[in-house]
Order: structure tokens, then sequence, then C-alpha cells
């Protein structure tokens, strides 16, 4: 959708009898507030009256969550992989650009921001000459892939839980999409023992550490999770192995069952919840052999 | 027959030896029916149970409600028997297969696959000042779902809020959880009763709020 629609409602712009039309639009749009709908679609005429606004509403979010359920069934892993893939190639991409983008354009321009910001001002501006037009649509550029960066998350936010909702619910999509992206599929995470788990990503630290430039990685990318950046730094090898035990047992029950696992997430909770009364009740039986590093 | 404490279409029926909450509408789990209305099962669906317990739901029948949190539609399938338009939201794609079914035979049931967390990805289908919004999601910062998707209700509308305990933390007490949430729904919400639902759902709280 694009930003100057995106506080209309879903039929602003679907002629009235284009069921995929009007998918797309309930799947993929949005809005900050609601609005009385039914009586905006009757004045713009999409619908005779309210009853015939609610009968194609009724045909339109049948079909757009029986699509969205059928796509999601047919999301894989390797889709997965994919697209987190893609994300990152984007993001890194996009950044350089804007660098670039931003750093030529402090030359010609004063005012110029920094990074993504700065490239989407600049993509605004009014070119004039064939040095500022170059200056202007790699901005737009830059802009451009920031954007399918965002379109990329939201479509791993989409298709995470649908391939591993218990991972994805753990973890969060994000992060589920990475541990299975760098064990290469869900079936080789789930037959992963959970120290491999716990030190999936960290290949620099452990290369670092092998060169005896550092100690060894207590957790790889699971870093990112609230449960270990959010413990204090001498509880933080505990609560990565906790997680990391729980994300397997997540991973195995994604691949073998498919079905969501409450349980496997109050257990974690009730872990953490453990781990971390440690910091109020200092001075516990704590292993001082914990300490963080990576 | 009709009971006034009871939204209208909804009624306590005869089922064989037992009298049950029902409504009218084609069967969705393989309840009891007794000719056209079918029973309700309080023990399988939160708001079931408030009902039961006689919460001031301040349902009368034929309202506008948002429901979060509908999993396979055996409570929204009942809602939408008695309420007016209702818009079912669920973010599992399994249990929403089986929505749809209870959604085809209701024509005024719109399901949507949609995370309740982010209400600005169905604002621009689910209509504003809906009389009523039912929530039964079950999972982490259940306040915050509510307090969120408070900008759908009509200033005299009524949240009508499920609170499981273990979702939002395993090892607390449930009261001291419960009381988190209100605190939580304080700034946005009135809360006008809140009862634990013991009865029929151990370790959850029933809530009926307004907007502030
Ligand atoms: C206890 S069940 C609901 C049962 C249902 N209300 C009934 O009585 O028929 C909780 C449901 O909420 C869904 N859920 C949890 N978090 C959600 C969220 N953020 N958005 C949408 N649905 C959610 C779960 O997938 C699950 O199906």
């Amino acid at each position: 959708m694009t930003t100057d629609e995106s506080d209309a409602g879903w039929f602003a712009s679907v002629p009235p009898d284009d069921p995929d039309a009007a998918r797309d639009a309930i799947e993929r749009g949005s809005a900050e507030s609601p609005a009385n709908w039914p009586r905006l679609a009757v004045e713009t005429g999409f619908a005779d009256d309210a009853d015939d606004y609610y009968d194609r509403l009724h045909e339109a979010s049948l079909h757009a969550t029986r699509e969205a359920v059928a796509e999601r069934e047919r999301a894989d892993d390797q889709q997965l992989i994919h697209a987190v893939r893609a994300m990152d190639d984007c993001e890194r991409v996009a950044n350089e650009l804007a660098e670039r983008a931003t750093e030529w354009a402090g030359s010609r321009f004063d005012d110029v921001d920094p990074g993504i910001a700065g490239a989407r001002d600049l993509a605004e501006r009014e070119p004039s000459g064939d040095l500022d037009g170059r200056v202007v649509s790699l901005s737009a550029r830059a802009a451009a892939l920031a954007d399918e960066r965002d379109a990329l998350a939201a479509t791993i936010d989409r298709i995470a839980p649908a391939v591993a909702p218990n991972l994805a619910d753990m973890a969060g999509p994000e992060l589920a999409a990475r541990l299975i992206a760098l064990a290469g599929g869900l079936e080789p995470l789930a037959k992963k023992p959970s120290g491999t788990v716990q030190v999936l990503g960290a290949e620099d630290a452990l290369f670092a550490h092998l060169s005896g430039r550092a100690p060894s990685p207590k957790h790889g990318i699971i870093y990112t999770h609230e449960f270990v950046r959010g413990t204090r730094p001498e509880d933080r090898g505990s609560a990565a192995r906790a997680l990391a035990g729980k994300l397997a047992l997540a991973a195995r029950a994604d691949h073998y069952s498919g079905e969501y696992r409450e349980v496997l997430h109050e257990d974690l909770r009730e872990r953490m919840a453990t781990i971390r009364a440690r910091a109020d009740a200092d001075g516990d039986a704590d292993d001082g052999s914990e300490g963080d590093d990576a | 027959m009709p009971d006034p404490a009871l939204p209208d279409g909804v009624e306590r029926r005869e089922f064989g030896v037992e009298t049950r909450l029902a409504t009218r509408g084609s069967p969705v789990y393989g309840e009891p029916t007794a000719g056209e209305w079918r029973a309700w099962d309080p023990e399988r669906s939160k708001l079931g149970g408030m009902l039961e317990l006689e919460f001031d739901t301040g349902l009368s029948g034929g309202e506008t409600v948002l429901y979060l949190g509908a999993a396979a539609g055996t409570t929204v399938g009942h809602v939408a028997d008695f309420a007016g338009p209702t818009y079912a939201v669920e973010f599992a794609p399994r249990p929403t297969r089986d929505l749809l079914d209870v959604a085809e035979s209701r024509d005024r049931l719109f399901p949507l696959l949609k995370d309740a967390r982010k209400p600005e990805t169905y604002a621009h289908v689910v209509e504003n000042d809906v009389d009523a919004i039912v929530q039964d999601v079950a999972t982490r910062g259940q306040a915050a779902v509510a307090t969120r998707n408070a900008r759908f209700l009509a200033d005299d509308g009524r949240l009508l809020l499920a609170v499981k305990a273990r979702s939002e933390d395993v090892t607390a007490e449930p009261d001291d959880v419960f009381a988190d949430v209100l605190a939580e729904l304080e700034g946005t919400y009135e809360v006008l009763e809140a009862e634990r639902l013991d009865r029929f759902h151990e370790d959850h709280l029933g809530i009926v709020a307004t907007p502030r």
C-alpha cells in the first residue's frame, strides 16, 4: 500500500467485484485509526447501503482469510530463509547507498542528515542539473531498498508463525527466521543440541576465540533476545543456556508436530523468573563461572 | 425463555433434563441442539462463563462486536448468533481454518487473520465505535492488547475481557497477576466489574470495563 492511502478503508481502491484486489487490500492495508467504514463505503459508492457493505465485507473477509491461511500453510522454512537473507541484503545495501548518497549530497546541498532518514529526505528534493539529479535518484533508490527491507520484515512476521509457531512465539519472528537460516532449515535446527543452538551465529566470536583473541562465546545470535540481553551480565550465561534449551525444544515441536505447545513457553518464563530472581536475592548460590563476555 | 440479564438472542433452554445457555445458529463443535437452539458451553467459553456468572456485560443483542482471539470460533459463533456485525481476529492459521467454517454460515461474522497486538493492521477493516470488544487471547500482554484496541470502542462501549493468569506469569500468584493487569488497564479503561471465572475456568479473571 502506498502511504497516501494508509488511512483509507480497505475498499478505497478496490473495484466492486474484484475478490483478489479486496484480499490484497485486507491483507496488506493498514490504518492508524478506524473510521465509520460502512458509511464511507456507501458515501463513496462502493456499496449501496450498509447491508450491501456488510455482504461485500463478508465475502471479501472470507476470501482474504481463506487465502491467507492457505498461503501460510504453504510457506515453508526455505521461503523464510530466502526472506530473511533478502532482508539483510536490503538493509546492508540500503545503508551503504544511503551513506554514499548523503556523503555526496553533503558536497552539493547544505543541511543533509546522514543515513536512511537523510536519503529519504534527499529523495524528495527537486534536483537542478545532472549531478544533483544523480544524487537525488541514488537517494531514492536507497529509500526504496529500505522500504523493501521493511516489507520483507512484515512478510517474515506473517509467515514465521505458520512455519514455526513455537519458535516464532518464543524468539520473535525475526530471530526465529535467523536461527532457521543459520541452521539451514527447520529440520537441521530441530536436530541440533541446545549447546549448538546457544552459539549459532557466534562463528566470528568463535573464530576470535580460537585465534586467541577472545574468550569462548557464551551465546550467538540469541544474544539479541530480551531474556539474554535484559539479564544482568553475570547471569547471562545461564539465561542463554536456558533459552537455548527451550528454543531447541520449540524447534523440535515445530518440526515434528507443528502444534503450538503452551507449556514450553510457560516453562521458559518460569526458568527466566528464577534466574532473574537471583539478581534480587543476590548472594544466593550463584555460580560465578557464568560471567558474560561475548 | 428470555432472561432480562441475558442479551436478546441468548436464552436458557431445555436440553434433555438440563437447562443451558443457548443461541440460534448452525452448530459449530458438535454441541447439543434443541430445535434451532444450540447449547453454549460455559466451560468452553469465557464469555459463556461470564454470562452464567451473571456479569453485567451490557450486551443486549444486535450490537457491533470486535472479538480478539477468536480461535476456532467456538465463542465467536455464539456471539455472531445474537449480535450484529462481528469482527473476529485470530492470528494462528490452524484454528482460523475452522473459524472460516463458522463464518461461512453467519453472514455478519467477518474473520480476520491478524495479530491483535497490531490493531493498525486491521483498523482499515474494523469500523470505529463498536459496542463491545470481547477479548480472550491468553498470551502475555493481555492488558496491552486491550489498551491498544480501545481505539475501536464507542465511548459508552464495553470491554469484556478474560485474563488468563498463567499466560502472564506462571510463577506468580494469580491474584498478583490480576492486580497488575487491572492497574495497567486503569489508564485507558474504567473497570466496572472484575470476578474470577474459576467455576468454569481456573485462574481466569473476567473483567467488564468501559473507556475513560
Ligand atoms: C483461549 S484461546 C481463545 C478461545 C476462544 N475465545 C473461544 O472461546 O472460542 C486464545 C486464542 O487467542 C489467540 N491469540 C493469542 N494471541 C493473539 C494475538 N496477539 N492476536 C490474535 N490472536 C491471538 C490464540 O491463537 C488462541 O487461538
